[in-house]
């Protein structure tokens, strides 16, 4: 369960990503954030993982308010959370298996256990073969595909994805989605950022819209624009 | 019931306790292999690194090894360090005798030679060759002489001319004369280049942090995507700094490594010149090494500095990484 109450978020810099945001967000639900660029998507995601704190207001995060998450807390907290990007963000330096075991090793699990859990998770989004192949030797749907299990491969609670489909092309973007939906499936809260209104209503899941900070749509609203 | 429940828990408690070291402990051997890994991936910049290290190190220990040696050589000098002590005419020999005891027995005197006046005048026929000179004296000029070796605390002048003073007032010594003054003055050189190897040693010392200091705060510049991810998923402060402590542990170890080589190979380059050299003055003398205490006082040193200069650039430049 994610609540916004009254979230107003304003960087240093003056910016206001977030205004009186209210959202609740049932365990196991999906639901998608839209919004043009600058609308605050990105806002709403940092703050659910305390990459940044609200200025103002208050989030609940599986029963816990994240005002009083300390800071030598958040790594611990963060374990909970699964993330995905625009742009990967593996370790080009590393194989595709150091890439995915890394939440693991974070977490401390044992040598066996890791490459059990990685494979696993590899073999879920069909990249079990590439296993020992580096970021670099890979398409970019690979590679998103690397970033995917990599931020399931510890069974987070939650999935965060930042535009994930931003570099893929529509089927690829659609595998990405239904990707996703299976790990819905299996219990997982999945919080998607994107702007690609058209597949996103094809999913068929709750959709909620940003403008300029304020919630434009109620829950469980389809978007009309 | 509840006191068994306790020890239950106590021993539940234990066993986690337990568990959370064994990780610790695991986490440590893991970024510990890893650094040297990570150290090894880069061989041709780590070594050159590492020999920079190597050799801020091998300076100040290699004066220090030099200062050893010459410490030992004076060390025996401190036998010459001696007072002449001219008795009164009157004094016979066997009252010469027995002054010389006397002295023996004074704290400050470690031991006394007497040299007799007719010793001294039969040496001096022989060696002088104003033998004819002499012959014409109906009397032996020489008075009776004794030399006194002080015993040495530090070679500190102001106790010596104490004793001079003490000797002096007494009524069997017409004067005494104490000429070792080179050897005190070499003791204050020898000071003075002590505190300098000091200095330096600070410096180099220094330096040596802000090298590792410098090399950690690249090497976390260059894997700042790592560590934001790594931050990301959860990973706390002291898994994120390990790597890079033992990777400043790394640079010590061969740092300290590759001083001590310096130093024992440049050991074996004059080894034989001044073993030769020592011959010539009759002398035994050979150089001295670092020895075991030594060469694990330079790796220690090395390992603290590593660890230092990384510590330091980890503390600054960690915090300001943060994901996004
Ligand atoms: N780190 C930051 N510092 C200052 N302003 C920021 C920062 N991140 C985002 N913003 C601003 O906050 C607003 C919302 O940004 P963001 O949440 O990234 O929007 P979106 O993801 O919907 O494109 C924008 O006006 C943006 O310029
Ligand atoms: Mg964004």
């Amino acid at each position: 369960m994610i609540r916004f109450t009254n979230v107003y978020m304003t960087y240093p810099g003056g910016s206001e990503a977030l205004k009186n945001l209210n959202l609740h967000i049932d365990s196991g639900e999906m639901i998608y954030i839209t919004g043009r660029s600058g609308a605050g998507k990105s806002t709403l995601l940092k703050l659910i993982a305390l990459i940044d704190r609200a200025t103002r207001g208050q989030i609940i995060v599986n029963g816990q308010n994240l005002e009083r998450v300390r800071h030598n807390r958040i790594p611990y907290f963060r374990r909970q959370i699964g993330f995905i990007f625009q742009d990967h963000r593996l370790l080009y330096d590393r194989t595709v298996f150091d890439n995915v075991s890394l939440p693991l090793v974070i977490a401390g699990y044992r040598h066996k256990e890791i490459r059990k859990r990685a494979q696993a998770a590899l073999d879920k989004v069909g990249l079990l073969n590439k296993i020992n192949n580096y970021p670099m030797a890979l398409s970019s749907g690979e590679q998103q595909r690397v970033g995917v299990a990599r931020a399931v491969v510890h069974r987070p609670i939650y999935l965060l994805a930042d535009e994930p489909t931003g570099n893929l092309d529509p089927a690829l973007s659609w595998e990405t989605m239904k990707l996703f939906e299976q790990f819905n499936q299996v219990g997982v809260t999945v919080l998607i950022a994107s702007h690609d209104l058209d597949m996103i209503k094809r999913m068929k899941k709750r959709i909620i819209t940003l403008k300029k900070g304020r919630l434009l749509t109620h829950a469980g609203t389809p978007i009309k624009e | 019931m509840s006191a068994e429940k306790k020890t239950n828990n106590r021993a539940k408690k234990k066993r986690e306790l337990k568990g959370l070291f064994n990780m610790w402990l695991l986490n440590n051997a893991q970024a510990c292999i890893y650094s040297l890994g990570q150290y090894m991936r880069q061989p041709v910049n780590n070594l050159l690194m590492t020999a920079v290290i190597g050799i801020s190190l091998a300076l100040p220990a290699s004066f220090y090894v030099l200062l050893d040696n010459v410490r030992s050589v004076s060390a025996g000098w401190d036998g010459s360090l001696q007072i002449t002590l001219f008795l009164q005419n009157d004094i016979s020999d066997l009252d010469a005798l027995s002054f010389a005891k006397q002295l023996d027995a004074d704290p400050r005197i470690e031991s006394t030679n007497l040299i007799n006046r007719d010793d001294a005048l039969a040496e001096y026929r022989s060696l002088s060759g104003f033998a004819d000179a002499l012959d014409a004296l109906d009397e032996n000029p020489f008075p009776n002489v004794i030399i006194a070796h002080p015993k040495i605390t530090d070679g500190s002048q102001p106790e010596i001319d104490l004793l001079i003073v003490d000797l002096e007032a007494m009524p069997e010594i017409d004067n005494a004369q104490y000429d070792s003054q080179w050897i005190q003055r070499l003791f204050h050189l020898l000071d003075i280049i002590n505190r300098v190897v000091i200095i330096l040693s600070a410096m180099l010392a220094t330096a040596v942090l802000l090298i590792v200091g410098n090399t950690i705060r690249l090497a976390i510049h260059n894997r700042r995507s790592e560590i934001e991810i790594s931050k990301l998923f959860g990973g706390t402060d002291a898994f994120i700094q390990r790597p890079f402590l033992y990777s400043g542990f790394w640079y010590g170890v061969f740092g300290g490594l590759i001083a001590w080589l310096l130093i024992t190979i440049a050991l074996q380059i004059l080894d034989k010149p001044v073993r030769e050299l020592a011959n010539l003055y009759g002398s035994q003398f050979k150089l001295s090494g670092l020895g075991f205490k030594n060469s694990s006082i330079l790796l220690l040193i090395g390992v603290f500095l590593g660890l230092g200069g990384s510590w330091v650039s980890v503390k600054r430049h960690m915090r300001a990484i943060e994901p996004l």
